[in-house]
Parts: C-alpha cells; structure tokens; sequence
C-alpha cells in the first residue's frame, strides 16, 4: 500500500530538480501566507463579493491585469533560467529536457496567458469607458470568460511542480507531441489548459464585438470611435475568425492522444503537416490580436500628448481593418521550408510583405500626428517614442524574413528569434506598458511615480537591445532556437553572454516596475480630476477611479475627440438630469464553472475519466443553474448615484 | 526626461545596431553572410537587397521621428508651429501608401523569381548527384543511392557538382541546413522533399538540424566536406573497402533515440532503404503527390552480407 503511494506520488509530483524542490515551497509558503492574511484580517466573505463574484468590467479588467502581470513573472523567469543556460558553451545548470520544458512554457505563458489578458485587461477596462457604456453586453459571459482564462492558466502553470510540464515547443507540433514520443501528461496540461482558455477568449471576442457596435454612447458613429475602440474592434474580429481554428486543432490532436487517432501520426494515414498549417492559421493571425491594440494605445497616447487630433484617422481604420483581414493570408510563412512548392511560397511571400504596407502607414500616421503638435514626453510617450524605432527595425527584419528563398537561412535560427521578440516586445510589450502608464490613474486613481518609471524605462531599453540585437547575428553564425547547450567551436559564445546580460538588464527593468507600483501605491500622485493627462476621449470625462455604473449620465457624443472638443468648447457646469441606474447582479457561477472546468481538465489531463466526468457535470450544472437564475439586475436609485457622484467631487 | 538625453540614446543604439553589422560584415563565423556556394550565394544577394530595400525607408523615418520629437517638444517659448486640428493630407498619404508599395513591389519581384529559380540545380551542365538525408533521433543519416554508401553525421560530396538532397524523417520532424551552402528545409516523416545544394569550393561545412525534434535535438550537428571530384571518387572506394554494411538490423538499432558521437561510415546499404522508410511513414498513402526523378529511383546493388555491423557508440547525454 504504502510503495504504491510511494510510486503514485514520484509520479504525480515533478521530483528530482533542487530547483523544483525550491519553487515547490515557495508555492507552499505563498499558498499559506495568502490564507493567514484572508482569514486574520476577514477578507474571505470580501473577496467572494467584491471579486470573484463581480461582472463589473473595471474589476474583471484589474483581475486580468494582475494574472498577466503573475504570469509575466513567471515567463520572465523562465526566460532568465534560459539565458543562464546559454550565458556559456557546455554549461550544466539545466539538462536537455528540463530546458525543453522551460522554453515551451515561456512562450506558450508569454503569448496565451501574459499577453492575451493583458489586451483583455484593456480591452475590459477602457473600452466601456471609451465609448460611453456603463458595462460590456454581456457582462455575464465576461465573467465567465475571465474564469476560464484564469483556470485555463493554473492547470497549464501547475504542470510545473505536478505531472511535468509539456516539452514540445510552444506551437507542440506533432509527431513530437503526439503520444509516441511524447507520453506524459505535459502535453495533455498543455492542450487543456490552453483549451479552457481559448473558449474563454472567444467569447470575450464576441462579447466586445457586441459591446462595440451596440453599446456606442448616442452619437458615437463609427468613424467618430476613438482609435483604441477600432483597434479592439479590428483584434475581435480576427480573434472570433482565429480561435475557433486554434481549439479544433488542439481538440484534433487530444484525440489522437486520447482516443489513439491517427490525425497527425507518423504512421496510420496521419499528417502532421496538417497541424502545422493549423496552428498556424490561428497562430499568424493570434500576434496581430495582440498587436492591433497596441496600435490603438499608440494612436490614443501619440495624439493625447502630442495635443492634436490623431493624423490621417481614415486612413488608421482603413490599415486596422486592412490588417486584420490580410492576417489570414501570411500563415505559411512560418514554413516556408516545409516544401509546400514555388508557388505557394511565392504566393505567402506577397502576402506577408503586403502586410507590411498598412503597417508601415500606421507608423507615418503617428509621426505625423506629432508633426506641428505639442510633444510632452510624459512616461506613456516615452514607451511609445521607443516602440517607434524598435518596431521600425522589427518590421524591417520581418520583411527580409517574407523573403522566401532568403527565409531559408533564417528560419528556425536566432535572427528569427530575435526578429520575433523584437515586434512581440517593442510592438506589443512596451504597447501595453505605454497603455498601463497611461489608463493607470483611471483604474486606480493615481499615477505612477516618475522617477522608478525612468529607470524601469532605460534598464528595459538598454536590456531589450543588449539582449536581442546580438541575436541576431547569432542568427547569421548558424545558431538554431531551442539548442539546450553548444561548443566552443562555432563562436557563439561571446554574444550569447551579452544576450544574457540583456536579459538580466530587463529582468531588472521589471524589479524597478514593481517597485513603482508599491511605492506609488503609498506616495503616488492621487488623480483628483478624473483627466490627468488633458486627455481627449470620454473615459477622461469621469472621476477616477470610475464609480460602478461609469457614467451618471450617458454622454450625447457629437465630435470624434469628443471630450476634448467639450473641453475646447468651454465646460459648462449643468446640473444633469439623473435617472435610476440599471446594472447586472454579481453571480458566484462564472467562478463555479471555472473551476468545473479545472477539474475537468485536470481529469482529462491524468486520463483520470471519473474526475472528467465528475468536472464536465459540473460545467453542466452550472450552465443548467444559471439558466434558471432569474434575478439578474438590479436598479441603482437616483439618490445613491447622488450620493456617490456628490462624494467624487462631482455637480449633481 | 531630457530630450537631448532621448536623443542621445537613440544616437547609441543607431550607433551599437551598426557596430553589430559592422562586425557581421567581416568576420568568417557569420556563416550565412559568407555564402560558399551559388545557391547560399542567390540567398545572400536576396538578403543585401532586403537590407538595402529596407534600410531606404528605415532610417529616414528614424531620423524624422527624431527630427519630429526635437522640433515640436512641448517647451515654452517653442516657435514650431503648432496646429492642433491639422490631421489630414491626401498627397502625404499617397506619399507613405505608395513608397512602401514600390519597395515591397520591387523586393516581391525579386523574390518571386528566385523562388522559382532554387527549384532548380545551380548549374545545368554538370551531372548532379543525390544524397538521401533520413533525420532519425537524434542523428542524420546520409545514403548516397549512386555510390551506394552511407554515412552517419557527416557527407562528403563533390565540389562544384549540384548536390540533390532528398530528404525524410524517421522521426519527429526536422529541418536540414547547411548555412554556408544554402538553407534549409524540412525533414518530414512519409514525405521525400527535395533541397538543391551545391560547394563551389572545396571545403568543411558546418551543419545542423534546425526544428526541434526532442531531448537530442542540440547534438544534431554535422559536417559535410567537399573535395575535388576525384578524391571524392577515392572516398567512396575506400569507404566501400574498409568499413561494415548498413543492414536493415543496423538500420533499426540506428532508429533507437540516442546521439552518437562519433560518425560513421557504412559499406553499402539496404536495397530500397530510403523510399521503405518514406513509405512505412505514410509516404504511401500521398505518393502521386511526390514527384522523384530517376537519379532518386536507384538501382539496388549486391550488398555484402557477410560483414558484422558496425558498432556503433550510443549514448544518450544528459
């Protein structure tokens, strides 16, 4: 009895790797720390309804931005452990396989779990503030969404410390994940965890197309919408399009390895090309999702601190949307070499190049937006100031890798590599950082302190430069991605020593940009106005932070730059017409479901078909549950909005 | 934050991305940038041109940027003008819509063409000869149908001969490439795809799988030399002469997952080896899509039975 204990628990726990061993207590001692501080001060019963029962679209967004912050800590931290490997030939500080664990779950971490809920962090809360709503369409759904996000995460991050993570690269091409070659529960952690996620992300596509074309403030034509609002309607689009595709060819690939089919086998009729071409169909078109609002953000702090109207708006929506489409015609440039033929190459060569065009016009758009305005170099235009010029070169690179017959050099090498991280961080990183910086005061009623976000700036700059520009020519010496360990004899050495100092410089930057939150918390600016920017758009016309239902009064839109033209308007101080407030109830079943699906998935994980079932009923049970809840709404009275607008220091 | 200090650090960044090209100019490790063969040569031309097409749009617009944020910072007493409504010109649109257009143009000419050229040999008038590239876990396995050889880890060929790799995988997939010679394509299971290389000099060339393909993967790197034709034909006498057959036992202990660290040269090889091993892995169920010209359609020869197979020096690093 006890040896078979014995022989479950050295399977099921990841053993063997003192490394492990530390995070294994660390996970235990946070886990601890979290419950004696909920309990000690009696926050369990606040916890419950202030957050995981909330729909309200500010506290989902925060959620959001919390996990993708936890989540780029721990990609972050895989990264360095990567870099420390290769800081040197032949070091012996991680083996072959723990290695390739490591690079699997930093990229599949920094694309599924950091960035995509950071963008839904924004997405969630800018968007209703932008365009004069006081919640999402669905705000239900939202939550929902965000739980299948967050559970998706944790089954995909506990692989860690339980059962092995997956090994097979973030994409897990087959035959190398199927269960021939790959036969632990990594790759099953990985379909599942990215599964419950993606069904969360559709939906939240679905609900802020929704939100965007019903939601609108009246007057708030289309072609009046901020900039940021058209880049998160243009991302939707592509994500309803993308994920669908994405969660077949996970779902495809878990019944080969559950169900022993042959889609993507070596043997049996199966073709693992077929899964390449896949994933990749969602997989070109997912980093335009994430960049596209980036673009946005860049467009709303260039205009905003530039103090002009954003240059050449038609031409903005007509590039987003051009994007957006042409996304889905570049996906076999990622296999330019898989030896689909001249033709197809050639075909996926213009194309990708073509993508360019509307790209590089958005670039001109923003420096001409600047063009005879008045450029205050505030910390969410000094972010932006550098995307410009590491984006530039990134695009750059990209268009000499749409080369096809030169792409045979590059692909799969460290100038690819460098090449990626490059548009990844300098388009959609510091996108979001500049975004954080900015809508910052808005969600929390403070701005962050200047100083610590200086030297957070340059140590992230220098980094990222240190770090990748030598990848690069790595790229041209022959260097291949996901090498765990190599020789004296091809002189890699001296470059990748300084890319690991890089990667140092912007673990650092990170440090400072924790320290700015924690000290900002206590000292930092308090955001009184509600516009600390001069901002020109609607959210910067309420208190900040938001109250629950947004807008007193939903705003009658006139202009583009709506609040900015009131304000160049004179403000008039009128006493408005209040009316009772209607608003969705919280509800504890998204968080339920959520964790339904965990369980599911954790059964699905260990072929364990009873713990399957016993999750898939209760995803069922709380579908069933919800569909008799009746008592959704509620109505917030005329005199508690009085009350709370009053409070914030507003006419009412 | 100081402009002129934003400024100055653009200026150092300009100045390190050149250093770094600099450097990859002249000096022999960048491999890809000194092309020893005409179809790593078509491939460095595409890239200077890339670089060149590119660099006309980039570095104006990174001088503008910087021009722009000097000139219209928000500083008082700043004479620039400053006109807050201005956000439309259709001549500066047609500007920036159309010189991207001409460049991508002119680089999508370019390589449209040679795409199509890479499909062919390098060179016409010289008989080629085929190499049949199988990436197994974790080695490569070199078998020349012709000579009827095989080598594991290394290939040597014939300079200034067209070399007609046709490659598989009896594996997880991989990509095989040789920078210096010309880039890489991939080595799929149940496919034989074909990757046009050739040395103009003679040489040693440094190798290397390029996809991903399990614990080994970093220790798939190999040589292929190139010598002269006729010490190339002396190679492959002596290989016939002095080393063990692969045999189709050999084969199967070859599969096993392992490295090897030393190559090795076998003797002869297993009749239909090659086209069994493409079948086996579903090569049969898409062979009218695989269009293999006689020089891969080899002749089987007699093979030497007798011999003991190679040892073979195993060893899974860890």
């Amino acid at each position: 009895m006890l040896e078979n204990v014995k022989d479950f628990a050295s399977h099921f726990f990841v053993t063997g790797d003192p490394l492990i061993y530390g995070a294994d207590v660390s996970i235990v001692l946070a886990m601890v720390a979290i419950v004696f501080v909920l309990t000690y001060f009696k926050k369990w019963g606040w916890l419950w309804t202030e957050w995981l029962t909330t729909v309200d679209h500010k506290k989902i967004g925060i959620m959001y931005l919390i996990a993708s912050l936890a989540m780029l800590f721990r990609g972050g931290v895989d990264a360095l452990l990567m870099r420390m490997q290769l800081a040197f030939p032949n070091v012996h500080f991680l083996e072959s396989n723990h290695y390739n664990e490591i690079f699997t779950t930093h990229g599949t971490i920094m694309i599924l779990f950091m960035a995509m809920p950071m963008m839904f962090a924004f997405f969630n809360i800018v968007v209703p503030l932008q365009i004069g709503a006081r919640d999402v369409a669905f705000p239900y759904l939202n939550a929902v969404s965000f739980w299948l996000f967050f559970f998706g995460a944790m089954l995909f991050n506990i692989s860690f410390v339980i059962g092995g993570s997956p090994n097979a690269g973030w994409l897990s091409y087959p035959p190398l994940s199927e269960i021939q070659f790959s036969p632990g529960v990594g790759e099953n952690f990985y379909i599942w965890g990215i599964q419950i996620s993606g069904i969360g992300s559709l939906a939240t596509g679905i609900n802020f197309i929704v939100t965007i074309l019903k939601m609108r403030a009246p007057g708030m034509k289309l072609m009046k919408m901020p900039m940021f609002t058209w880049s998160v309607l243009a991302s939707c689009i592509t994500i309803i399009f993308a994920f669908p595709v994405l969660t077949i060819s996970l779902a495809l690939l878990f019944i080969d390895r559950y169900f022993g089919a042959h889609f993507f086998t070596m043997d049996g009729g199966g073709n693992p090309m077929m899964y390449v071409n896949l994933i990749w169909m969602w997989g070109h078109p997912e980093v335009y999702i994430v960049v596209l609002p980036a673009f946005g953000m860049y467009s709303e702090i260039v205009s905003t601190f530039s103090k002009k109207k954003l240059f050449g708006y038609k031409s903005m929506v007509f590039a987003l949307i051009s994007i957006s489409v042409l996304s889905y015609f570049t996906w076999a440039h990622h296999f330019f070499t898989m030896g689909a033929g001249a033709d197809v190459n050639a075909f996926f060569a213009l194309s990708t190049m073509a993508i360019g065009i509307p790209t590089g016009v958005k670039v001109f758009n923003w420096m001409f937006t600047m063009f005879r305005g008045r450029v205050s170099i505030t910390q969410p235009m000094l972010w932006t100031l550098a995307f410009i010029p590491c984006f530039v070169v990134g695009g750059a690179t990209g268009v000499m890798l749409a080369v096809a017959p030169a792409d045979y050099q590059y692909h799969n090498s460290y100038f690819l590599i460098a090449h990626f991280h490059q548009v990844l961080i300098g388009g959609v990183v510091f996108g979001y950082l500049a975004g954080l910086y900015y809508w910052w005061p808005k969600m929390f009623g403070f701005k962050l302190n200047e100083r610590l976000g200086k030297w957070a700036f340059w140590t992230w700059q220098i980094g990222f430069y240190v770090c990748f520009m030598p990848q690069y020519a790595l790229g041209f010496m022959g260097m291949t991605r996901r090498v765990y360990t190599y020789g004296w004899d091809m002189g890699w050495a001296p470059l990748n020593l300084v890319s690991t100092i890089g990667a140092f410089l912007m673990g650092l930057g990170f440090v400072f940009q924790v320290l700015q939150i924690v000290y900002s918390i206590k000292f930092g600016e308090r955001d009184l106005t509600g516009d600390p920017w001069n901002g020109r758009t609607l959210e910067w016309s309420i208190p900040s932070p938001a109250p629950l239902y947004n807008f007193a009064v939903v705003p009658q839109v006139k202009a583009m730059d709506d609040w900015w033209e009131t304000k160049q308007a004179g403000l008039k101080i009128e006493r408005p017409h209040l009316e009772p407030i209607h608003m969705p109830k919280n509800t504890g079943i998204p968080f339920l479901m959520g964790m339904a699906w965990f369980v599911a998935g954790f059964g699905l994980t260990f072929d364990w078909t009873w713990m399957a079932v016993i999750g898939l009923v209760g995803v069922g049970a709380s579908l069933i549950a919800r569909s008799f809840q009746y008592d959704t709404d509620y109505y917030i009275p005329v005199d508690e909005v009085k009350r709370t607008e009053t409070a914030l220091g507003r006419v009412v | 934050m100081g402009k002129s200090k934003l400024l100055h650090s653009l200026k150092v960044i300009a100045l390190a991305a050149i250093a770094t090209g600099m450097l990859a100019g002249c000096s022999d490790q960048y491999i890809v940038l000194k092309p020893q063969g005409p179809v790593a040569q078509t491939e460095y031309n595409l890239i200077m041109l890339s670089v060149y097409l590119c660099a006309i749009v980039v570095i104006p617009v990174l001088a503008l940027t910087a021009w722009i944020v000097y000139r219209y910072r928000d500083v008082p007493g700043n004479k620039a003008p400053y006109m807050p409504n201005w956000h439309d010109s259709k001549i500066l649109e047609i500007v920036w819509w159309g010189i991207p257009i001409v460049i991508i143009g002119t680089l999508g000419f370019f390589t449209v063409r040679d795409t199509f050229t890479l499909t062919k040999p390098p060179v016409q008038d010289v008989k080629p000869i085929t190499i049949q590239v199988t990436s197994l876990d974790w080695k490569w396995l070199f078998q020349y149908p012709d000579q009827k050889i095989a080598t594991v880890n290394y290939a040597e060929i014939p300079a200034g001969v067209p070399v007609q790799f046709v490659l598989t995988s009896d594996a997880p997939m991989n990509s095989f490439w040789v920078p210096s010679l010309g880039g890489q394509e991939y080595t799929m299971p149940g496919m034989a795809m074909r990757l046009w290389l050739q040395a103009d000099k003679p040489g040693e060339y440094f190798g290397s799988g390029a996809n991903f393909s399990g614990e080994g993967f970093a220790h798939m790197q190999f040589k292929v030399v190139a010598k002269p034709q006729a010490e190339f034909n002396n190679w492959v006498q002596d290989v016939k002469k002095t080393n063990n057959p692969l045999t189709k036992e050999g084969y199967a202990d070859l599969v096993k997952p392992g490295v090897v660290n030393q190559p090795i040269t076998f003797s002869s090889l297993p009749e239909g080896l090659f086209d069994e091993v493409v079948d086996k892995n579903g090569g049969k169920y898409f062979r009218h899509t695989m269009d293999m010209d006689d020089s891969t359609k080899h002749e089987m020869s007699n093979m030497d039975q007798n011999s003991s197979k190679k040892e073979m020096s195993m060893n899974m690093g860890h």
